[in-house]
């Protein structure tokens, strides 16, 4: 038998990810996958960020985590998005190449001295009474640890579907983990179904690209990681083209034989990705639907046509790409389909992703019920952290939704639950003026180093950071400087400010800023920009603390509460609040119901 | 159920009266009225039943009712028993029920703060309740069933809809700007939706606030020294609130009576003489301060021939027509919108119309809600919020005042502070409602 520290079952987003932190912490980790070569994988489009993403991205990097510098290795194209919007809601994102993303990806997991990769399948989870204590291999090893990551994305219970045909899988031409689905199941814990698609992917070869419209890569050179001092790659450009009435009429003929209405899957999708039958059946008054093509990398031919996710047959797909301009010759190389997957309901677990039912066993990625990679590294980051804070007896690792969009989505996911896969959206976090993508080291810099998990290289990086920022807050308060209009004296960042000046083009004028950190001279910008209401939202985030200091014990009986309403037992049954406060974020609890259980706890506690 | 005590209280006024309603609340209800009737009766079929007292002794044959838990007013299990009103009668059943194990006396307010912990009220409706059980006119009667049935609730609830549908639409563009379907916001549309919901708010901030149903419309009876003020609001009290005598200068301080006259709430302010020479240090206090007293309050009569102090709402008058004759008083006939004898009580029902009609302008509209403070002071926070959306042109921006127009929504309904209102709330109620 082999003994770890942390077992991690999948070599995705997520499980990398949990690997990786729980060795940066100092466990010993076995990274458990069909196949080594198939780390880090990217199984739908070729993308890194985005709105709300992006914020993750830099996040999961602010924990000296893998995703954002992997993203910068393999990045052929760069855009911000929202850049005409506040800096908060900016979100960067890469289209990366698939090869160089998994080899990055593979490279700094051989780098990890503390990680150990299996090949093979899990078979199935070893308990001691309750608690977790390891794995049985389908071939028979055994690896024992006192904390189990659960990260297998689709691969519980996959099914694909593509027209007609479907067939069991997580991936095209992979094998699904089925036995490890029963036996989660067995276990008693909730298990949904949700469902996700794909597009097919097109040859760049017979594609008509002097007919579309380009879209180049960002100018300005920011990257996904502070830490990545240039772009690496040559960037590639993506096309614009539009679905037409003719595309529309061939999907339409084509719906019967669609597995999304043949009632093959009735499993919910996502309602911000539908596929394009989704999208036609139900705004059937829009007359065109957008489609970027994204290159999938510098070595490949592949296109990923971002718009059109789909399971029509593929006689259909054929006639549908071929009726897109720029498309009309383009070959599909591998068809687009739809995976209907197993999912735990995310209430089952708490705070840290551990199964509340299981000590030991922490869930993250797709498998409780998220999409997304940068979903997946975030909740694999989280789950990890945890994993080995249980497995070397160090305090659980928090991550508070008033400083982090990963203390967002892990609050959502455990109070809430899932109707649909879940995305990551900057709508989601009430103080996303204070949680900007370009502050996340600053946010989460003195969290990491408590949580363990920074590298000595990251630690120097970060106090660079630091007196960076100091040194432009130094500038920025202490230059007076005067305004014409009536003779007040004010600071440079106030007058920069109100003449709407960016920091970092001030330079000619105040050539003390042109010396400092161009990334240091935004993040101080933004945070004097919005000065006033990150001080209101300070405010309102004390006040709201009284309550998240309030704890629910594990065994409180929520239906001895007089007149809680059965709908609302049973969600605060499904999601056992730890906290006044968190209880108070759960959908459909009234005041009434949070007072009644205040008044019950008081009473408990006297 | 939340609690493990039950809780009993005489529900209905003081007796003697026609009927006496005492209510039992909590897990020992049920067994309390067998106790009581020996006897068990169905839930929800009310029954002649005989209360015996220990002895064996009928103490009074009530009608009983049984309201099984959660599905009651309390949410608890409840009993009530209809009583013959008599002081005796219900002193000997309370005294039976506070012989019984697990009862007690409620505390005031006690009923309605189980019915709100067990999620049978809204804050709202707390609120509403609470002031429905301290109305004494018909007025605040109507004005508290308003909100005890929700309808605040629902303006709320679809104000709190359309300020949601107006942030999803902020949403939309900046976590989805990438779509062609969504594109870039129209900033001057959400500033228009933010000014019409903002103008809706207003309308109801406009509204009078309903202190003036609660606490009653305050009249204040201002005039010289000795015009005969303080006999005009005996007259209206119709008993001897304030000190009357020949002399002038009796009344140094304020006087107020509170007084129901047609389904609506006074409160009558007697003054202190005005005059300008006054040597009495005191007496210029009683001056000084009747004259704030005539500024602040809501309908000002004015007795005498001298001009009033500038008020919005001035009825003159020319009193004691029972005593006065000559030039001096043909002019103040004249300058008088009624002429009043409190003594004789000529004049007097036109003097109340006159009041009244004055009043139903200051009075929420029949079958309008008025807003108490706490309501007011929130609801303009929500407009306050929309005001600065409306100013912000950065949608980051404007999204985040309209996250505070959504937090204030919360505290309208309770979401927030809920321990604060608590306390000022349940403070207010008095015992067994």
């Amino acid at each position: 038998m082999d003994n770890f520290d942390v077992i991690v079952v999948g070599g995705g987003h997520a499980g990398c990810e949990a690997a990786a932190v729980a060795a940066r912490i100092g466990a010993r980790v076995a990274l458990v996958t069909f196949s080594r070569e198939t780390i880090g994988a990217m199984s739908c489009n070729p993308a890194i960020g985005g709105l709300g993403k992006g914020h993750l991205v830099r996040e999961v990097d602010a924990y000296d985590g893998l995703i954002a510098r992997a993203a910068d290795a393999a990045a052929i194209h760069y855009r911000m998005l929202n850049m005409s919007k506040g800096a908060a809601v900016r979100g960067p994102r890469v289209q990366a190449d698939r090869v160089l993303f998994a080899a990055a990806i593979q490279a700094m997991i051989a780098r990890e001295a503390n990680i150990t990769v299996i090949e093979g399948e899990a078979e199935a989870l070893t308990l001691d009474d309750d608690a977790v204590s390891g794995l049985v291999m389908a071939d028979g090893r055994l690896l024992s640890a006192p904390a189990v990551v659960l990260a297998a994305g689709t691969f519980l219970g996959g099914r694909l579907y593509r027209g007609e045909w479907s067939g069991a899988g997580g991936r095209t031409g992979e094998r699904a983990a089925t036995a490890l689905g029963k036996q989660l199941r067995d276990l008693g814990l909730p298990v949904a179904r949700l469902k996700t698609g794909t597009p097919p992917r097109l040859d760049g070869r017979t594609i008509d690209w002097a007919a579309l419209v380009r879209q180049e890569s960002d100018a300005d050179p920011w990257t996904m990681a502070p830490e990545t001092r240039a772009r690496r790659n040559p960037q590639l450009f993506c096309a614009i083209t539009r679905t037409n009435e003719a595309t529309h009429e061939i999907v339409r003929g084509g719906l019967d034989r669609s597995p999304l209405f043949s009632g093959a899957i009735d499993a919910k999708g996502p309602r911000y990705c539908p596929s394009i039958e989704d999208k036609i059946h139900r705004f059937a008054d829009r007359d065109g639907h957008q489609i970027f093509l994204e290159p999938e990398g510098l070595a490949t031919h592949l296109v990923y046509p971002n718009g059109i996710s789909t399971s029509l047959p593929d006689d259909v797909q054929r006639a549908m790409i071929n009726s897109i301009a720029g498309l009309e010759g383009a070959e599909i190389a591998v068809p687009g389909y739809a995976v209907e997957y197993d999912h735990v309901d995310p209430r089952c677990l708490d705070r840290r992703l551990g199964v509340r039912a299981i000590p030991g066993l922490f869930c993250a990625g797709q498998i409780i019920g998220t999409t997304g990679y940068e979903e997946a590294a975030a909740l694999g980051l989280a789950a990890g952290a945890n994993a080995a804070a249980t497995a070397l007896g160090r305090d659980a690792v928090h991550f508070d939704r008033t400083t982090s969009y990963l203390g967002v989505m892990i609050d959502d996911l455990i109070l809430q639950g899932v109707s649909e896969p879940y995305r990551m959206l900057t709508a989601r976090a009430e103080y996303r003026l204070r949680l900007r993508a370009d502050n996340a080291w600053t946010r989460l810099g003195e969290h990491a180093e408590a949580v363990g998990c920074l590298s000595e290289r990251r630690l120097d990086a970060l106090a660079a950071h630091r007196t960076a920022l100091t040194e432009v807050a130094t500038l920025i308060d202490g230059v007076a400087a005067t305004s014409s209009r009536n003779g007040e004296r004010r600071s440079l960042g106030d007058a920069l400010i109100q003449q709407d000046i960016a920091f970092r083009d001030a330079g000619d004028d105040h050539p003390a800023l042109a010396a400092c950190d161009p990334v240091a001279l935004d993040e101080i910008e933004s945070d004097l920009r919005y000065g006033p209401y990150l001080a209101r939202q300070e405010a309102e985030i004390r006040a709201l603390a009284a309550n998240e200091r309030i704890a629910i014990p594990d065994d409180f009986d929520f239906a001895g509460v007089g007149g809680l309403s059965n709908e609302m037992i049973e969600r605060l049954d499904a999601a056992r609040p730890e906290t006044l406060g968190m209880m108070g974020r759960i959908a459909g609890i009234t005041p009434a119901a949070l007072t009644a259980v205040l008044v019950r706890l008081r009473r408990v506690a006297a | 159920m939340g609690h493990d005590d039950t809780i009993f209280a005489l529900s209905s006024g003081a007796p003697p009266a026609a009927i006496a309603v005492v209510r039992i609340s909590g897990p020992a209800a049920t067994e309390a009225l067998n106790d009581l009737i020996g006897m068990d009766i169905p839930a929800r079929s009310p029954r002649v039943v005989t209360v015996k007292g220990t002895q064996g002794n009928i103490i009074d044959r009530p009608l009983a009712l049984r309201f099984a838990g959660p599905a009651s007013a309390t949410g608890e299990d409840v009993v009530e028993l209809h009583l013959h009103g008599g002081r005796a009668v219900v002193d000997a059943v309370l005294a039976r029920l506070g012989e019984l194990d697990g009862l007690r006396q409620a505390e005031p307010g006690e009923f309605t703060r189980r019915a709100f912990e067990n999620g049978r009220l809204d804050l709202l409706e707390a609120e509403g309740l609470a002031d429905l059980l301290a109305a004494e006119t018909e007025t605040q009667r109507r004005q508290a069933m308003g909100f005890a049935s929700g309808g605040v609730s629902q303006a709320v609830a679809a104000w709190q809809d359309e300020c949601l549908t107006i942030a999803a639409r902020i949403e939309a563009a900046i976590d989805f700007s990438d779509e062609d379907d969504v594109g870039d916001a129209d900033v001057a549309a959400i500033h228009m939706a933010c000014a019409a919901l903002a103008a809706k708010l207003a309308a109801w901030l406009d509204r009078p606030p309903a202190e003036r149903l609660r606490d009653g419309i305050t009249v204040a009876i201002a005039g010289p020294p000795n015009a005969g003020k303080s006999t005009l609001l005996n007259a209206i009290a119709q008993r001897e609130a304030a000190i009357t005598a020949p002399t002038a200068g009796t009344t140094r301080d304020i006087v107020e009576v509170p007084v129901a006259i047609g389904g609506i709430a006074y409160r009558f302010a007697d003054t202190a003489g005005l005059r300008d020479d006054s040597d009495d240090a005191v007496e210029a206090i009683g001056i000084a301060r009747a004259l704030a007293a005539a500024a602040e309050a809501d309908i000002l009569v004015w007795l005498g021939s001298d001009d009033p102090p500038t008020h919005s709402a001035t009825i003159r008058i020319a009193a004691q027509a029972d005593r006065r004759s000559g030039v001096e008083w043909d002019m103040a006939v004249d300058a008088a919108d009624v002429v009043v004898s409190a003594l004789t009580g000529e004049g007097m029902a036109a003097l109340l119309d006159a009041i009244a009609g004055r009043a139903r302008d200051l009075l929420p509209r029949e079958g309008d809600v008025a807003l108490n403070r706490r309501q007011r002071d929130t609801l303009a926070d929500v407009a306050a919020a929309l005001d600065d959306a409306q100013c912000a042109r950065d949608l980051l921006i404007v999204a985040e005042h309209l996250r505070s127009a959504m937090s204030a929504f919360d505290r309208l309904t309770g979401r927030a502070r809920t321990e604060d209102m608590l306390d000022a709330l349940f403070g207010r109620f008095c015992i067994g409602k």
